[in-house]
C-alpha cells in the first residue's frame, strides 16, 4: 500500500493521465511536432529544476533564478549590440550568473540569512540590473547558426538540442544526488544540518557551491532562452521560478529538505510542461496559466501532508496497527 | 497500599508492525509510591510510558484511572487527568524561552488577560531554585545542553501539580548533585501522595528512590516486587535473564606517547585556560557538574566551536580551530551528547547514518558502494549488539539506547586515534554498558587515546586511568586512578577542594 501512495509514482500516473486526456481532447497535442516543441519550450525550466532540486533537498531555495535568467538575456543583448562576438559573450554571461549565485550563497552561509528572504531580495535586484543593462529595448538579429542550436533537433531525432543537454545533465545530477557522497551529504544537511556538521560534512562550503551552480545554470538557461526566441529582453523568463519550484515540489521533494528523488522531479517537470502546452493549444490566457501553476504549487505541498495524515487512518481500518500515527504527536520537538 | 491504584495498566499489548513492544503487561501505581520500571534497551519501557501518557493506544488491554477504565485520546487527555510525563527525549520548542516552554498553554495571566511575563519568570525561577539549578528562564531553549533541556522538562512536569509523575530516564544526562536535588523534590511530591513511575539504567538510583520495581524483558512482564531485599544482581538477572560479569572491566595499559595535547584553551564565557594531555592507551575522564564546561571543551577540541586562545595538538601536529573535517582528518572522533540533534539524522536509515562519517572511504570510483556501506553498518551493528529490524529502517524507530549504539558505531567505524565520548552510555542498559566499557577498554588497549565525559560517577571511577575535574569553566583537579574516590571527585567538582 505504501508503494501505491508513493508521491513520485502518483505523479507518474498523473502524467500518463494528462497525456491520454490531452490526446483525446486536443487533436494537435499528441503529434511528434507538438511534443518536440513542448519539450523544447520546457528547456529552461527543466535545466533550472535540476539545480533547484539539489538546493531544496539541502533545505535551501533560490527564488532569484528567473531574474538571473533575465539579467543574462539582457547582457547577451547589450554585448551583442556592442559588437562583441557571441563566443565571448556566452562564457562571460555564464560567469556573471555564477557571481550572482555566489552573492546569494555568501549572504546565506556567511551571514546566516534565510535563503528564502535573501533570494526574494536578489530576485528584485537582479531583475532591476537587467533593466539597467538593456532598458526596455529588445535586441534581435542573432546569427542563424546560433539560434539554430537552441531550436533545432539533434540530427536524425526529434529531440531539440537543449533537451538533449538536459537529458545529459539530468543523468549527471541523478548520479550525484543518489549515488555519491556529495548527494548523501545533501540529504543529511536537509534533514538535520547540525548532525551533518558534527559528522564532518562541510555544510557551508557545500551550500555555497549549490548557489553558485544554481546561478550558473540559470544564466546558461538565459542564453538558451534568448537564442530560442531570437530576442534578448530584460523581462525574459519573468516568473518562471514558480514553475520550476512547482515542478520540484510536484516531483515529491520536501520543501523542508531531506527528501526527494530526481526521477520524481523529472516527472514533475514533464507534467508542468504538458499542462502548459495543453493550455496554450486551447488558447487559454496567460492569467489562467498562472492560476494553474499556482494551484499546482499549493496542491503539491498539500497532498503529501494529507497523505501522511490519512495513512494511519487508512491502515488502521485494514490492519488495526498504527506505524506512523500517534508518534507524530511528539514531533515538533527541537 | 489501600484503595485503588491511581493509575494502572491491565494486560496491555502494543505492536509496531512485526515488533511486539509490549505483551500482556500489567502495572499498578499507588498514591505515595515511587515505582521503578527496569529493563534492557528496547524492552518496551518507553512504549509503556507513551501508553500511560495517551500517545499510544493499546492494541489490547486497558488503562485504568482510579480503578476505572479510561481511553486517552491523546497526551492532552492524560495531562487533564493529572498525569505529567517527562519523555526520554526532550520535546522543547527551540524558539520559545525556557519559561514559555515550562508554562506552555497555562501561562499566568494579568487581570487584562495578557500573559504575565514577570510572574511567569518568577515562577520559573522558584522551580529552578527547588531543583537547585541556575538556569535563566528568559533564554531561548535552542542551544541548551541536553542536561539543561532535561532539567527544563523536569521543571515543567513538577510544576503541574500532577497526581502521577512519569519520568523516562530523567537522570541520564545529570550528574550526582542534580540527581540528589531531583530526588529530594520527587520525595516531597511522593509524600504529598503523588504516584511516581521512574525509569533509569543506573541501578543505584532505583534502589535509593523507589519502593517497588517492575521489570520488563522483550516486551513481557517479568516481575513486580518490593525493592527492599533485592540485590543489584537479582535485578540484573530479571532484566537480562542471566548473570552478568564484572561491570567495569578497564584493563591496565601502559600509556604511550601523547596523542592529544590541549594547551591553555580558552573560549570566552565557556571555559578558561584548560590544559591537559591524553596518551595513547589511556582513558581520561572529564568529570564535573552539569554546566561546568566539559562538553564545551570537547566541542572546541573537535572543531565544532572556535576557541579564542590556546592550542590543540594531535600526535604532534597543531589542529586548526573550528573545523570538524580537519579534526576527523587528524584522527579525532567525537560522540556528541545530543543524539537527536547532533549524533543522528533521524530521517535517515541505520546504514546511512553509520555511513555518514565514511563518505570518502565508501567511495568506489565516484559513487558510493552500497555494499560497502551495508557491510560497514552490519559489522558495527553486530559488534555493538544493536537490536534492529533491518539496516534500511529509519533510525528514529529504534529505542533510545539502541540509537545511542548507532552513534557509537558511526564514530568507531572511522577508526579514530583519539576518541572523545560525551556521555557514551547515556540511556544504555547495564548489559550493553558493560559491553561499551569493554569496547572502550579494548580500544585503549589497541593504543587509542580516549577522553570520556561522564556524569556517571561509578563509570568514571571504574574506567578512568586519570580523572580531570572541571568546575565553572576551569580544570580544578587531576586525580590519579589510585586516588580517585567518590569524595575526591565530587569535592573538586563542587569547587570545595583546591
Ligand atoms: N514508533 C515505533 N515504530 C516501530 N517500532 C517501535 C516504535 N517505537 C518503539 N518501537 C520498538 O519497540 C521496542 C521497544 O521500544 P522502547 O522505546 O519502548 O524501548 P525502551 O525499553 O524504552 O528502551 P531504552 O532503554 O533503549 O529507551 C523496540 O524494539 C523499538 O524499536
Ligand atoms: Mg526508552
Amino acid at each position: 500500500m505504501a508503494k501505491v501512495l508513493r508521491w513520485d509514482v502518483m505523479v507518474g500516473v498523473l502524467l500518463v493521465a494528462v497525456f491520454a486526456g490531452g490526446s483525446f481532447t486536443s487533436p494537435g497535442f499528441a503529434t511528434i511536432g507538438n511534443l518536440s516543441f513542448a519539450l523544447g519550450d520546457l528547456g529552461e525550466i527543466a535545466l533550472i529544476a535540476l539545480t533547484m532540486t539539489m538546493l531544496v533537498v539541502a533545505a535551501e531555495v533560490d527564488l532569484s533564478v528567473a531574474s538571473v535568467l533575465g539579467l543574462s538575456s539582457a547582457l547577451v543583448g547589450a554585448l551583442w549590440d556592442g559588437g562583441m562576438a557571441i563566443e565571448t559573450i556566452i562564457p562571460l554571461v555564464v560567469l556573471v550568473g555564477a557571481l550572482c549565485g555566489l552573492v546569494n550563497g555568501l549572504l546565506v552561509t556567511k551571514l546566516g540569512l534565510p535563503s528564502l528572504a535573501v533570494t526574494i531580495g536578489t530576485l528584485a535586484l537582479y531583475r532591476g540590473l537587467a533593466y539597467v543593462v538593456l532598458g526596455d529595448k529588445a535586441v534581435a538579429q542573432f546569427p542563424r547558426e546560433f539560434t539554430a542550436l537552441a531550436v533545432d533537433d539533434v540530427p536524425g531525432t526529434f529531440i531539440p538540442y537543449p533537451v538533449a543537454l538536459f537529458v545529459l545533465l539530468a543523468v549527471v545530477v541523478a548520479i550525484v544526488l543518489h549515488a555519491t557522497g556529495f548527494g548523501r551529504s545533501l540529504f543529511a544537511i536537509g534533514a538535520q544540518e547540525q548532525a551533518a556538521f558534527f559528522a564532518g560534512i562541510r555544510v557551508k562550503r557545500i551550500k555555497l557551491l549549490l548557489f553558485v551552480l544554481s546561478g550558473t545554470v540559470a544564466a546558461f538557461a538565459g542564453v538558451v532562452f534568448t537564442l530560442r526566441y531570437g530576442s534578448a529582453r530584460a523581462d525574459n523568463g519573468m516568473g518562471i521560478e514558480l514553475a520550476v519550484i512547482a515542478a520540484v515540489l510536484l516531483g515529491g521533494v520536501d520543501f523542508d529538505g531531506g527528501k526527494g528523488t530526481l526521477g520524481g522531479v523529472i516527472a514533475g517537470v514533464l507534467l508542468i510542461g504538458l499542462l502548459r502546452n495543453l493550455l496554450m493549444l486551447n488558447d487559454v490566457s496567460t492569467e489562467i496559466q498562472s492560476i494553474v501553476t499556482g494551484l499546482l504549487l499549493i496542491i503539491s505541498v498539500l497532498t503529501p501532508r494529507l497523505i501522511t495524515a490519512l495513512k494511519p487512518a487508512l491502515s488502521r481500518r485494514r490492519t488495526s496497527t498504527d506505524q506512523v500515527g500517534p508518534e507524530s504527536a511528539l514531533k515538533g520537538s527541537p | 497500599m489501600s484503595g485503588p491504584p491511581t493509575l494502572a495498566l491491565a494486560n496491555v499489548s502494543k505492536s509496531f508492525g512485526a515488533v511486539r513492544a509490549l505483551r500482556d503487561v500489567s502495572l499498578e501505581l499507588f498514591p505515595g509510591e515511587a515505582h521503578a520500571l527496569a529493563g534492557e534497551n528496547g524492552a518496551g519501557k518507553s512504549t509503556l510510558v507513551k501508553t500511560l501518557a495517551g500517545v499510544h493506544r493499546p492494541d489490547s488491554g486497558q488503562v485504568l484511572l482510579g480503578g476505572e477504565p479510561v481511553t486517552f485520546a491523546g497526551p492532552a487527555d492524560a495531562q487533564q487527568a493529572g498525569v505529567a510525563v517527562i519523555y526520554q527525549e526532550p520535546t522543547l520548542f527551540p524558539d520559545l524561552s525556557v519559561a514559555e516552554n515550562i508554562f506552555m498553554g497555562r501561562q499566568p495571566r494579568t487581570s487584562l488577560g495578557r500573559i504575565d511575563r514577570k510572574a511567569m519568570h518568577a515562577q520559573a525561577r522558584r522551580l529552578f531554585e527547588r531543583l537547585g539549578v541556575t538556569l535563566d528562564p528568559e533564554q531561548p531553549a535552542r542551544g541548551l545542553s541536553i542536561a539543561d533541556q532535561q532539567l527544563v522538562e523536569i521543571a515543567k512536569a513538577i510544576s503541574r501539580d500532577a497526581r502521577v509523575l512519569v519520568m523516562d530516564e530523567p537522570t541520564a544526562a545529570l550528574s550526582g548533585n542534580e540527581v540528589a536535588r531531583l530526588f529530594s523534590v520527587v520525595e516531597a511530591l511522593r509524600e504529598q501522595g503523588c504516584a511516581i513511575l521512574f525509569i533509569s539504567h543506573r541501578l543505584d538510583e532505583i534502589f535509593s528512590l523507589c519502593q517497588r520495581v517492575t521489570t520488563l524483558r522483550d516486551g513481557a512482564w517479568i516481575a513486580s516486587e518490593p525493592v527492599e531485599g533485592l540485590t543489584h544482581d537479582d535485578l540484573i538477572r530479571r532484566m537480562v535473564g542471566r548473570d552478568l560479569d564484572a561491570l567495569y572491566p578497564k584493563q591496565d595499559t601502559t600509556a604511550g606517547e601523547v596523542a592529544l595535547q590541549v594547551e591553555r584553551l580558552t573560549r570566552e564565557g565557556y571555559f578558561t585556560d584548560v590544559s591537559f594531555q591524553v596518551r595513547r592507551g589511556e582513558i581520561v575522564a572529564l568529570a564535573g557538574l552539569v554546566g561546568a564546561g566539559r562538553s564545551e571543551v570537547a566541542r572546541a577540541v573537535f572543531g565544532i566551536d572556535r576557541w579564542d586562545a590556546g592550542s590543540v595538538t594531535v600526535a604532534g601536529r597543531p589542529l586548526p580551530a573550528g573545523s570538524p573535517t580537519a579534526a576527523m582528518g587528524a584522527g579525532l572522533a567525537l560522540v556528541p551528547e545530543d543524539r537527536r540533534q547532533q549524533g543522528l539524522v533521524m530521517e535517515l536509515s541505520i546504514e546511512r547514518n553509520i555511513g555518514l562519517t565514511g563518505l570518502r572511504s565508501l567511495r568506489r570510483g565516484v559513487t558510493i558502494s552500497r555494499a560497502a556501506e551495508r557491510d560497514r553498518a552490519r559489522d558495527w551493528a553486530l559488534r555493538l549488539q544493536l537490536k534492529f529490524g533491518r539496516l534500511s529502517d529509519g533510525v528514529g524507530v529504534l529505542s533510545g539506547g539502541n540509537q545511542q549504539k548507532v552513534v557509537l558505531a558511526k564514530w568507531l567505524a572511522t577508526e579514530p586515534s583519539v576518541l572523545i565520548v560525551d556521555e557514551p552510555t547515556r540511556g544504555i542498559d547495564v548489559g550493553t554498558k558493560a559491553e561499551v566499557h569493554r569496547l572502550l577498554s579494548e580500544l585503549a588497549g589497541q593504543g587509542i587515546a580516549v577522553l570520556m565525559i561522564s556524569s556517571d560517577l561509578p563509570e568514571v571511577l571504574g574506567m578512568a586511568d586519570r580523572v580531570l575535574v572541571m568546575h565553572e569553566g576551569r580544570l580544578t583537579a587531576e586525580i590519579s586512578r589510585a586516588e580517585a574516590t567518590e569524595e575526591s571527585v565530587m569535592s573538586a567538582a563542587t569547587g570545595r577542594a583546591a
